[in-house]
Parts: C-alpha cells; structure tokens; sequence
C-alpha cells in the first residue's frame, strides 16, 4: 500500500471534473492506496465530499502567509514540503498550464525526477506510460526515485468512485521564498468557456469552416454535447479562430471522449493533439481524406449540411 | 547582452518514426530539425541582439549529428555554439541538465536563457525548470509575449480558456518560448554561408564529469502509438448518417 498525494485544481472554488481521473490514478492497481488530495488556501471543507467521492481519505489544505497564487515557486516549494511531512510514495496532478508549472518546479526543488503528461501511471512499478514523439509512439519510463512525480493528461484516465471517510487538515509550512516570479495579472480570455484540455467531448473545425462566423455552427452542436470548440492551425493561421483554440503539436493536446473533427484533413501534426482520444468522428468531403483512415466514425459529407442535421439530430 | 539559447537536436514532426529494438529509433532515416518550441526562443535571442547588441550563443546536448541542427539555428544569426556531445539520443532530463549548467557556467552566465516550453521527442517539459534550480535563478515557461526592460522581463503566458496570465520576473532568468513570441525568420542563402564558419566549441559529456548511463529515469520501452485501422463509414443520406452516428455514440460507445 502506497500513500500518495494529488495536487487538485479548482476552477471558480470548485473541483474541476478532470482531477477525479487521477484521483482514480493514486488509488493504485489494487485500489488500496491511501490518497492525500492537496488544495491551496482553498475552502476545503466545501470539498470534501466531492474528493472522498473519490478515494481521498485526507484533505489537506495548504495555506501560506505569502501571496500563494502570485508565485508559482512558492506553491511549489509548499507542495514539496507538504509531500515531505506526509511521507508520500507518489505525487500526481493534472498536465494542465498549472500542473505542469508547478510539478517541474518541485521535481526541480526535489530533485527527483518526473514523467510529465503520463496517460497511464503504475505506482507501485514506479512507471508511467506518455507519449514520444508528437504522439507518433508511447514509452514506458521507469523512474529511480524516493518519490514519484507524475502529471497526468486530462481525461486520460476514466475517473472510477470509491467512496471513503475523509478528515480536513490544514498544512502551513515554513517555506522560503525569494524568487522574482511574480504573477502580475491574470487577463480573462472574453468567453468563459469551457477548456479544450478539460471539455469531454470537443467538436473541431478545420480550414473547411471557411470564416470565423461559421464556428456558431459548431458551437450550437457542441452546447448539446457539453463539448468545447477547437480549431486546426489551418484554420488558426487563416484567422478563423484564436490560438487558443488550437489543437495539435503546436496547440494543445487534448483526450476526450468524443472528438468530431470538422472539415480537418487529418495531419500527423493535428493527430499529434488529439489522438488519444477515446472515439474520434471524421466529417469531411473527400473520402480519401486521411483522417479517415485514423478515426472510429467516418461521414463524408459536407461540414455545413452535416453538422446542422447532426445538431438537429441531438436537440 | 549575452543570451544563451538551448536547442535541442529531434526529428522532424513530420518524419517517420521507425523503431528499432526496444527502446530505439531509427534516427539515421529521419530528418533532424531545431526543436520547433526552441526556434522561437532562437528568433527572440537574435531580435533582442538585433536590437540591443551582443551575442546569442547555442548550447546544445545531443549527438555529433546536432552539427547539422545547430549550422541551421546559426544561419538565423546565432553566433557561436556549444555542442555537449552524447553518445545516444535519449538523456534523462535531469542529466541534460547538468550537462547545460556546466556548459553555460564554463562560458559565462548570460543575461537570458531562452529554451522551448517542452521538446517534441521526449516530451519531458521540465529541463528549463531544473536549470533555473540548478543556476539558482529564476524561470517562467510557455511564454508567447516579452518584454525587457533593464533587468526586469515582462512575460505573458496562456493558461487555458484563452486566460493569460502577465508575470514579471529579474533578469538573469530563463524563458521558455512558445508559439506566438515571434515568426522565427526564413534564413538567405548569404547567412547559410556565413553560418559554416561560425565557432562550435565541442565537448564531450565526459569533459564535464557526467556519467551519460547515470539517469534517474529510464526508457524501458518504446512502441508505436496504435494505430486506428480505418473508420466505419457510415451510409445513406445525411438525415440517416447523422441518426446512425448519435445512436453509435449514445448506446454502443456511450461516450454521449
Ligand atoms: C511544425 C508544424 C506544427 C504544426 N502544428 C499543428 C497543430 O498544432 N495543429 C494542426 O491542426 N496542424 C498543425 N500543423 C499543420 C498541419 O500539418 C496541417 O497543415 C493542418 O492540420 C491542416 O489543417 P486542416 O485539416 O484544417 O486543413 P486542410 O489540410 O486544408 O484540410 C481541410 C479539409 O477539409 C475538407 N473540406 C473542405 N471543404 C469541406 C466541407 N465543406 N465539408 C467537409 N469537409 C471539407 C477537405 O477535403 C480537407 O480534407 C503543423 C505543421 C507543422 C509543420
Ligand atoms: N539535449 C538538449 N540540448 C539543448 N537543450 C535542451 C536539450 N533538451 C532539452 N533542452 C531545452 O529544454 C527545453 C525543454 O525540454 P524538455 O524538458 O525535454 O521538454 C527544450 O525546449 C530545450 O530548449
């Protein structure tokens, strides 16, 4: 039995959906390891139930006297020292734009190594599965390591309940602090929507999607499937759709359940984003198209005939 | 100004993987390119001296056969290179690491080093990070805007829902570039001349007292991604495609 830690994220004080995967993850094969979710000067009994829901028997809120939320290396060093006290074997967390700043930060404060953005983890073997490679292979890593870090690809790992008593405690170390890293501000992106890395299912559209106004198209289908949009750098380069929306090497890497993919001819580059996506759907005209040769579902078919009937189809 | 920029030598994203054994590659039947994510810290490096003055000095650790790569990161106006030669093109970042510190401690630290948010072979996203520990200074990844002024560098980076975070950090520091920063430039024939009789100081791993078998993490092994064999197609009018395709997703794959 391994203890092992998790760094949960939230998003507006709750807990954002894609950490229960990897809650799921730091129970371990057998399912018996004893689970330490980590939050930051969070409102940890508004929580509580949420992640016990899911494996977590502590709930350790971590509080500083410092500005946690301007200074990256500051939460770092606090998650190190929380990993210390706890004894833990492992410490995971999401490949997100802050679990990815925050974990090389501790495997550097630790000096431990780390496997980042794993879409399998064997704790007890000390390994981790990811991709190589933009995608085109997996290796397996195996670490020599007093303590594990790993981040995990959001929805890579289906999240699995396993319900437990759990206590709230909170956690202030003594850390110090004089980095120059300094979050000034942080600029809202105009839409409060959905994350492409976190959305569940996602419905993209590729150069065929002809002018930016055309996404309302996708975005009504997508609203009924509780998708995000994205976009391909085709259609990124064009000026059809910010870079945020990108998806790909370049843009982000994302594994949802569901991937439609619009008028997207199917690159190595764009696959290299997507791929570990759980059932891809292809619409597009040409049905030598190579996304049909690399998808689940295959529709050829016109992009502005398709997607109204399919969204139709969904109301 | 002295900028240090750390490219890594890795296959182009378009070329074909071709494995060989259980950890290996073949990397003699694929291109080599600058790591993309690195070419804008590159393109960043030589506009800063452009402006500024100053030299850009690539640090690389990789293979004899980064000298291809790094003629190519000269051609767009780096100055001179520091090859740290490795015998195999797989090394724990951690390694890498050590290798880039002595590299840059030997030259003299710069006011900035530039790397790339990650690299597109390993994928490790974490060397910058244990450079900055290791030099003891700081570090902010995944930057797509820059300025500098004095020994301040005010960065923007994208975290997630197009939210952007602006974070300022005192120079000398590291910066992790990603797309946006800049268009790296194409380089002209007369700069492809130019860069091959610029300097490339070559070191061996060894010179630096660093054991290449001596990584803590360790590829086991390396198998290519499976593949999807070809899409079930699906018939009939567009009405009765759609029809069939929300049933498939509703209740034989469930994912809706
Ligand atoms: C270093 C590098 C990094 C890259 N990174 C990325 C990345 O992150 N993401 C990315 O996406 N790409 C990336 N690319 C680019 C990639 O190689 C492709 O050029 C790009 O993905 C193509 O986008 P697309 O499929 O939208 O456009 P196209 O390849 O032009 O395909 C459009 C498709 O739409 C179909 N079509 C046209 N009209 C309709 C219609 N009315 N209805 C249905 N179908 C229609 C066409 O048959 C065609 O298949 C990268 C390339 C390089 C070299
Ligand atoms: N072998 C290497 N030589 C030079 N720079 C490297 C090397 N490996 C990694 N880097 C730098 O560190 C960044 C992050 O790499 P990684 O941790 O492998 O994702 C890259 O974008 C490079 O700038």
């Amino acid at each position: 039995m391994a203890k092992t830690g998790v760094l949960i994220e939230l998003g507006d004080g709750k807990v954002k959906e894609t950490n229960f995967g990897v809650l799921t993850a730091a129970r371990g094969a057998s399912g018996d390891n004893e689970v330490c979710a980590f939050v930051m000067n969070a409102d940890a009994e508004a929580i509580k139930s949420e992640l016990s829901a899911y494996g977590a028997s502590k709930i350790v809120n971590i509080t500083s006297s410092g500005d946690l939320g301007a200074s990256p290396d500051l939460q770092a060093a606090s998650l190190a020292a929380a990993a210390k006290e706890y004894g833990l074997d492992a410490l995971l967390g999401l490949f997100s734009a802050t679990g990815r700043d925050i974990f090389a930060r501790v495997a550097a404060i630790m000096d431990e190594p780390m496997i980042s953005d794993c879409i399998s983890v064997d704790i007890d073997g000390k390994t981790g599965v990811k991709s190589h490679f933009s995608g085109k292979t997996f290796a397996t890593i195996k670490l020599d390591c007093g303590i594990m870090l790993a981040t995990v690809r959001p929805n890579a790992i289906e999240p699995a309940e396993a319900s437990v008593d759990a206590e709230v405690i909170s956690f202030s170390p003594s850390v110090e602090n004089n980095s120059t890293v300094k979050i000034i501000e942080v600029k809202k992106g105009g839409t409060e929507k959905l994350d492409l890395t976190e959305a569940p299912v996602i419905v993209t559209g590729g150069r065929a999607i002809k002018a930016s106004e055309n996404y309302k198209m996708l975005e009504e289908c997508a609203a009924l499937l509780g998708a995000a949009v994205g976009a391909s750098r085709a259609a990124v380069d064009a000026g059809y759709a910010p870079h945020s929306m990108q998806v790909g090497q370049t843009g982000k890497t994302v594994s949802p359940k569901l991937y439609i993919a619009c008028g997207v001819s199917g690159a190595v580059q764009h696959f290299a984003g997507m791929k570990t996506s759980k059932i891809i759907v292809g619409i597009n005209t040409d049905k030598d198209a190579p996304i049909f040769a690399k998808c689940d579902y295959g529709i050829v078919g016109d992009i502005f005939e398709v997607v109204p009937a399919l969204t139709e189809a969904l109301r | 100004m002295k900028i240090c920029v750390c490219i890594k030598h890795v296959p182009d994203t378009a070329a074909n993987i071709k494995l060989a054994g259980e950890q290996g590659f073949e990397d003699s039947e694929c291109k080599f390119v600058v790591n993309p994510y690195d070419e804008y810290g590159l393109e960043e490096s030589v506009s800063l001296v452009e402006k500024n003055g100053g030299e850009v000095v690539v640090v690389t650790v990789g293979k004899e056969a980064a000298t291809a790569t790094i003629r190519s990161a000269m051609a767009m106006g780096a100055h001179r290179a520091i090859l740290v030669k490795t015998e195999g093109q797989f090394l724990d970042s951690a390694l890498t690491c050590k290798a880039l510190k002595a590299a840059i401690e030997k030259d003299g630290t710069p006011d900035i080093i530039f790397t790339g948010k990650g690299s597109v072979d390993t994928e490790g996203f974490q060397t910058q990070y244990r450079l900055a520990a290791a030099l003891g200074i700081p570090v902010v990844n995944e930057v797509s805007k820059l300025t500098v002024d004095g020994s301040k560098a005010v960065m923007e980076r994208e975290t997630g829902s197009g939210e952007r975070e602006v974070v300022e950090m005192t120079l000398p520091g590291i910066i992790g570039a990603t797309k946006g920063l800049n268009e790296p430039r194409y380089p002209k024939f007369p700069d492809i001349m130019k860069a091959k009789k610029k300097p490339i100081d070559v070191i061996p791993l060894s010179d630096l007292g660093i054991d290449e078998g001596a990584g803590k993490s360790v590829l086991v092994k390396l198998e290519a991604t499976p593949e999807r064999s070809g899409a079930k197609m699906l018939e009939g009018s567009v009405t009765e495609q759609v029809a069939q395709l929300v049933k498939i997703l509703k209740e034989e794959e469930k994912v809706i």
